[in-house]
């Protein structure tokens, strides 16, 4: 006879709420799922590997010292040379007018969506700056070498028909939303408390947005200038179509240069035997592109999680 | 009594020239990048809008500038569209629904997975092209295909969906989970039935953006070969071209009748994008649900 005595005190076992079985199909799907998550991590090590084992190489035939110092970079030359300086130093000032482009107006564009534009403005202007976002680099490209290097020379700047100044500055305008979105998130994250309080003791707006929300904001803010930065030295189309290709150490931005990212896309779209010196240079520059840019995103996303952990 | 009451004004105008010059200068900031947007679309209109006919959309290139036109590249860029729909959404919602539903946040090993997709999401997009040159057109010997420009783009773009994803999860409440939960659903059931058809407009919304954003990507194709003469239909494992790639082409080329036939495939892949770009905001906008 089954007895359904409760007064037993033995429930667990006689009503087992859980499933008889171990379900099989509930675990084969979290597998599934686990293996598309692992996809992204297999990526990572693809990159590393692809960047790293070639350039193992490439350093064994030439010297790292020499690579790192050398003042003159010439591969496809005879004679070769291996100095990457002329690269960095090109992807610097690339990255230099786009920071003075991009900061300043990204910030300025985050402290007004946040603190100033009523919410339907607001709602017009994000969208809006999301597709400025999704513009094409190619499109940009062709925008600084046809229209914006020729309204440079006709302004009397100048300038090379390729030069940096003009990619440059063209790659900051591309990063305002970059700076601007994630500024905008950090300031989002401030509690209305504080600027109310602000308020409350006679502070203007402006006082609001640069003594009380900048500064709460701050590391967000510094994460998203992180961040920008780290997109302006792995930019490839603008510089590769409008900054030029040759390879020297120049900081007049006016001249034409070549950048980390237009050696790589430059050398890569031509057919370089597999395994020749040529070939290995795009994975040695590559990997010291990936280098910079992977301690720049580590910092970013550190300095993020920071203002999340605060505030949140 | 007057004095407090004068000193209260002065100051405050003041800060009221103050705020005026500093609320100028921020609507500078923000319309600078609006000012050049309407710069670059009425230049490459005005430049290309004569080339934009049937030759454009459906001649493959050619020497003469009167001739010469992008089908095969936009053919190229379509099919592109496609695998990586069927890609990208599967392996960035599956990876989604990982994090939010199944994996335990105190474990080392899924604080890394969180981390390693938000510095892919970082990495330059030519890097993304280096690894298929390694991999997938020299190292397994695929070539330069088709389908090796799909997976790197899969690739490039899977953070940006797993984001989306996530959010659109994150998003259901708790409540409708624990509601199921209580009528005896299985975790799967829960996720199946309740969590992702709610989650399906914010993921459908961030998988459009993501796509755009793909097929407007020109550097990894470059690395992956797609920089080539294509005059016939592209297949899977074949030669191939995407539109971005062949406006790269056209640019490069000395005469001047080819920067106008560039503008003219940009309008094309504008037009293709800000297409998207409206779908998906539209999308937001008549099916978010707040709960």
């Amino acid at each position: 006879m089954t007895t359904h005595d409760l007064t037993a005190g033995a429930q667990p076992e006689a009503l087992p709420l859980r499933a008889a079985g171990r379900r099989w199909g509930e675990d084969g799907i979290k597998l599934v799922l686990a293996l598309c998550a692992l996809v992204s991590v297999a990526t990572t090590i693809g990159i590393i590997v692809a960047l790293v084992l070639p350039s193992i190489e490439f350093f064994r035939e030439i010297s790292i010292v020499d690579f790192f110092s050398g003042d003159r970079w010439a591969p496809l030359f005879e004679p070769a040379s291996f100095g990457v300086q002329p690269l960095l130093v090109g992807t610097l000032v690339v990255t230099f007018w786009a920071c003075v482009v991009c900061l300043p107006c990204g910030l300025g564009a985050a402290i007004y969506l946040s603190e100033y534009a009523r919410p339907r403005v607001r709602s017009i202007l994000k969208p809006a700056l999301e597709t400025l976002a999704g513009i094409p680099t190619v499109v940009f490209g062709f925008f600084a070498l046809t229209f914006f290097t020729p309204l440079l020379q006709d302004l009397g700047v100048g300038v090379n028909v390729f030069n940096v100044l003009s990619a440059g500055l063209v790659v900051g305008v591309m990063l305002i939303p970059v700076v601007a979105s994630v500024s905008e998130d950090a300031m989002a994250a401030v509690p209305q408390d504080l600027r109310d309080g602000a308020y409350a003791l006679g502070s203007t707006r402006l006082q609001v947005s640069t003594r009380i929300v900048v500064p709460a904001a701050i590391s967000g803010i510094i994460a998203s200038y992180v961040l920008a930065i780290s997109r302006a030295v792995g930019e490839t189309m603008i510089v590769l179509i409008a900054a030029g290709g040759i390879a020297q150490i120049a900081f007049d931005p006016r001249e034409q240069q070549q950048t980390m990212t237009a050696f790589i896309g430059a050398t890569g779209i031509g057919d370089v035997p597999t395994g020749s010196i040529e070939y290995k240079t795009i994975f040695a520059v590559g990997l010291t592109l990936f280098v910079i840019t992977f301690v720049m995103n580590m910092i970013s996303i550190r300095l993020v999680r920071r203002f999340r952990e605060i505030y949140e | 009594m007057s004095v407090p009451a004068d000193t209260l004004a002065r100051s405050s105008q003041g800060d009221r020239i103050r705020g005026t010059a500093f609320y100028a200068l921020l609507l500078v900031s923000i319309t600078i990048g609006f000012l050049l947007l309407g710069v670059l679309l009425v230049d490459v209109v005005r430049k290309g809008i004569g080339y934009v006919d049937p030759t454009l959309l459906g001649e493959p290139n050619s020497s003469d500038p009167n001739e010469a036109g992008a089908g095969p590249a936009i053919r190229g860029t379509i099919y592109m569209m496609l695998l990586l729909l069927v890609m990208v959404v599967p392996l960035g919602v599956g990876t989604a629904l990982y994090l939010e539903e199944y994996a335990n946040r105190d474990r080392w090993y899924n604080r890394l997975l969180e981390i390693n997709i938000q510095n892919l999401a970082a990495v330059p997009s030519i890097v993304y092209g280096i690894l298929g040159l390694a991999f997938i057109v020299r190292g397994i010997g695929l070539g330069r295909v088709l389908l090796a420009g799909a997976v790197i783009l899969t690739l490039l773009v899977l953070p940006t969906v797993i984001v989306a994803s996530r959010e659109a999860i994150r998003a259901v409440p708790d409540s409708i989970r624990q509601g199921a939960y209580a009528l005896g659903a299985t975790q799967w059931q829960v996720v199946w039935r309740q969590v992702l058809p709610a989650a399906i407009p914010g993921i459908a919304t961030g998988s459009i953006l993501a796509l755009a954003r793909a097929i407007g990507e020109t550097a990894p194709l470059l690395l992956v070969g797609a920089l080539t003469f294509v005059s016939v239909n592209p297949t899977l494992l074949g030669s191939f071209t995407a539109l971005p790639v062949q406006i790269y082409q056209w640019i490069g080329r000395p005469q001047e009748d080819f920067r106008l036939l560039a503008a003219a495939g940009i309008i094309v892949l504008l037009a293709i994008l800000l297409t998207m770009n409206a779908f998906a905001i539209w999308l937001r906008n008549r099916y978010q649900r707040r709960w």
